[in-house]
């Protein structure tokens, strides 16, 4: 199969690129940007006259099941739609991946559905229990490039140093979703004046910058490699970017919704912003933004958490936290950059090249021999999220019934087109 | 010196507490409600203080409406003077306990609605744990039925509150020279909550709370209240001294030492009751702690209006419930009017 795209805005920041050029894809792979190789006759020609066309997007944290209706197969649908060709799924679903077994299970579902890609977070230990350590040269034989321990408490300090080192041993990339669970256990909004006003209980910044700092220091201590997961807090940007300019090998990534939205949005206990970490300050959301901008934070990702009707109708407190972001990633990122918050490429770098290297993956670039993952984008399109638009088996988003610009026309992944717009 | 202007957020909660016309259908929460709404449930309320002195105590208001009094928390007192409210306006009550009920059959809280729903209830008055629960319930269930919030979480209180500037307003005429201490638990407090966006819609220029830092909510002062830790500091020149209840439970998660240390520091006794103005008047929102936040001496004392807002009670949630059943009433023959 040869596919050509042409006339399209190419932008790749793993290269540097932001050019008008056209691109070659052959036997899945990049083949060519610029002149058409000699002798090459497309099977297919995109025109991507007026559109981006970027490395396919790499989600760090989308998880894919609910309790009833989403499905793996629903969830990638909704991915590639949104731009992204490679999904990170925690490893909190059902069942929990913490053995070898899982993990080959949810890549082999993922190849069958050929869609995007998926790539499994394993757990730190077992069950997520805080106990004993996971399995954790099977997880990476089996294709796990991180483990974590998702929000669950470690049972102390020294199971969780000897899980870093042991994760160091086995070469993988430990993932702190930082956040000191005594300190957090009761709250559903960020401690502040919103969650005085309310009533709720808050979940203090310093839950979660003590995290970091106790992550830190352990990290340092075994030499592990740390990634943070969706930190929210200005504070996290601080202590993260300090060990970063002392060389440890730490990253970070942030939700999409962090950048866009305070705790101020509240007022009205509107259950579709029951977001965990909570919506913080604007203090917090513009130290997020610059932690974007300077490459402290080398993601963005959707942290897609579908949840079913009666999850969240219920007051407040009891509604499960979270809310869908894979078909929102794109045109919400395009939003910042319109904005003025984000250059359109350090924009591009956090959905694409970023995140691929916080995972090792060779991916989110577009130079020739790498796998044709490509998202081909019409950053002017306007349109309106609804509950019929959403191919997501959940609905729960805040963004609803909003108008959105910036729409992906196609996507392909390993050279093979998985999703195609239709035509306006 | 006066506190700083108190900050709300955007009106949403109004919207959904107010019909077309501004008038009130639903009472959640103080937020959002002008002077003058909170002076109308006020004049009402007096009006209803006459109703309670009759030999004959019943006003037609709500004759064919049916009350249903949602208690997901254990109250004896609060429900106990909505019933009463409810029938001197001759409507037909029913108690729910939902404890004891539904929700511990693993029914949700929207299946129970749709239940009491079809029941051809009129007016929810509502007691949850959970914060938001009442405006959940006033978005989830049909539009003719009107939802007054008894008390939800640590979020608000508005009867409660609205009873308790009834008593000052009685004692002191009016709130606009008046400085105001509200003492303890403020951080569990959804009484404390309403009371201070009350005072402070009625114009009262001082609200100060005085607490250890460990019963205070963050960022407070941006409620529109000065902050005091010392009690003997927070108490001079007031007016109206609020107490508030202290549950035994504080003791026990580490945010307080023993209810001794608490009583020595913030404790109302007479002796400290002699730091506020000669003419303070002393609240309680009840059931009391005896000797914990407030001295016998103090509860039963001339100073004290305790025992006055209890009375203000029933006629506040006849102002309140009278209210929002014809709010809900206007909105429902506008609607249909709409309609062809």
């Amino acid at each position: 199969m040869k596919l050509e795209i042409i006339g399209g805005r190419l932008i790749d920041p793993s290269q540097g690129l932001d050019r008008e050029t056209d691109l070659y894809v052959e036997d899945g792979r990049i083949l060519a940007l610029g002149e058409r190789p000699a002798g090459f006759v497309a099977d297919r020609t995109i025109q991507a006259q007026g559109c981006l066309v970027t490395p396919g997007f790499v989600d760090l944290c989308a998880a894919l099941r609910s309790k009833l209706n989403a499905r793996m197969a629903t969830e990638l649908k909704a991915a590639v739609k949104g731009g992204i060709t490679s999904v990170c799924c925690p490893p909190d679903g059902s069942p929990i991946n913490d053995t070898a077994a899982v993990t080959s299970l949810l890549r082999e579902q993922a190849r069958d559905l050929h869609l995007a890609r998926v790539f499994p977070v394993g757990a730190l230990t077992q069950g997520l229990q805080g106990e004993q350590l996971s399995e954790m040269f099977g997880l990476k034989a089996a294709g796990c490039q991180m483990v974590t321990n998702m929000r669950r408490p470690l049972g102390n300090n020294r199971i969780l140093r000897r899980c870093l080192e042991y994760a160091r041993t086995q070469d993988l990339t430990v993932g702190f979703c930082p956040e000191d669970y005594s300190l957090a256990v009761d709250g559903c909004v960020n401690e502040g004046f919103t969650g005085t006003r309310l009533g709720l209980n808050g979940i203090p910044a310093v839950a979660e910058t003590l995290a970091v700092a106790e992550a830190l220091l352990l990290t340092e201590d075994t030499g592990v490699r740390a990634h943070f997961f969706q930190i929210s807090t200005a504070r996290s940007v601080e202590l993260i970017a300090q060990a970063q300019q002392r060389g440890l090998p730490v990253t970070a990534d942030v939700a999409i919704h962090q950048l866009l939205l305070t705790d101020s949005v509240l007022d009205s206990f509107d259950s579709s912003y029951h977001l965990h970490p909570p919506l913080r300050t604007e203090r917090d959301r513009d130290a997020l933004r610059q932690g974007v901008r300077d490459g402290v934070i080398q993601a963005i990702c959707s942290q897609h958490q579908p949840l079913e009707l009666a999850d969240k109708q219920a007051p407040f407190a009891e509604t499960v936290p979270g809310m869908i972001g894979l078909e929102t990633l794109l045109p919400l990122t395009l939003q910042l950059v319109e904005e003025g918050v984000l250059e359109l490429q350090r924009a591009i770098e956090a959905l694409t090249v970023g995140p691929a290297r916080v995972m090792g993956l060779e991916l989110g670039t577009l130079e020739p021999g790498r796998p044709a993952d490509i998202s081909v984008i019409d950053p002017e399109c306007q349109w309106v999220l609804t509950e019929k638009t959403l191919l997501s088996a959940c609905k729960n988003t805040p963004f609803l019934n909003q108008s959105l610009t910036g729409q992906v026309r196609y996507t392909l992944v390993d050279g093979r087109l998985v999703y195609e717009a239709e035509s306006k | 010196m006066s506190s700083s202007a108190p900050e709300h957020a955007a009106s949403a909660p109004q919207c959904l507490q107010l019909n077309r016309f501004g008038q009130l259908r639903h009472f959640l929460s103080i937020e959002g409600l002008s002077r003058e709404l909170l002076t109308e449930i006020l004049d009402t309320a007096d009006s209803f203080i006459e109703v309670g002195a009759r030999s004959i105590k019943k006003v037609p208001l709500l004759r064919g409406k049916t009350v249903v009094n949602l208690f997901f928390e254990p109250s004896t007192r609060t429900r106990s003077t909505f019933e009463l409210a409810a029938k001197r306006l001759s409507a037909d009550v029913l108690n729910m306990d939902i404890r004891t009920s539904s929700t511990s059959k693993g029914e949700s809280l929207l299946d129970m609605l749709r239940n009491m729903e079809a029941m051809a209830s009129d007016m929810f008055v509502v007691r949850h744990a959970q914060s938001g629960a009442p405006h959940f319930i006033a978005q989830s269930v049909t539009p003719n039925v009107a939802v007054i919030n008894a008390g939800d979480g640590r979020h608000a209180h508005p009867t409660q509150a609205m009873l308790d500037m009834l008593t000052i307003r009685q004692h002191k005429g009016s709130f606009e020279n008046l400085t105001v201490a509200i003492i303890g638990d403020i951080l569990h407090s959804r009484v404390a909550r309403s009371q201070i966006q009350a005072l402070r819609a009625l114009g009262t220029p001082e609200v100060r709370v005085i607490a250890p830092n460990t019963l205070l909510p963050a960022e407070v002062e941006r409620l529109g209240v000065k902050v005091y830790r010392d009690l003997k500091q927070g108490l001079k020149d007031v007016d109206v001294v609020m107490t508030l209840r202290l549950q035994k439970e504080r003791m026990e998660s580490a945010l307080l030492p023993s209810e001794a240390e608490f009583y020595r520091l913030y404790g109302l006794s007479a002796e400290k009751l002699r730091w506020a103005k000669p003419d303070a008047i002393v609240m309680h929102p009840g059931p009391i702690n005896r000797g914990v936040e407030i001295d016998s001496e103090v509860a039963d004392s001339p100073q004290s209006v305790i025992l006055n807002q209890v009375t203000n009670g029933i006629a506040v949630r006849m102002a309140v419930m009278s209210m929002a059943m014809s709010g809900q009433m206007a909105e429902m023959a506008a609607s249909q009017e709409v309609r062809p």
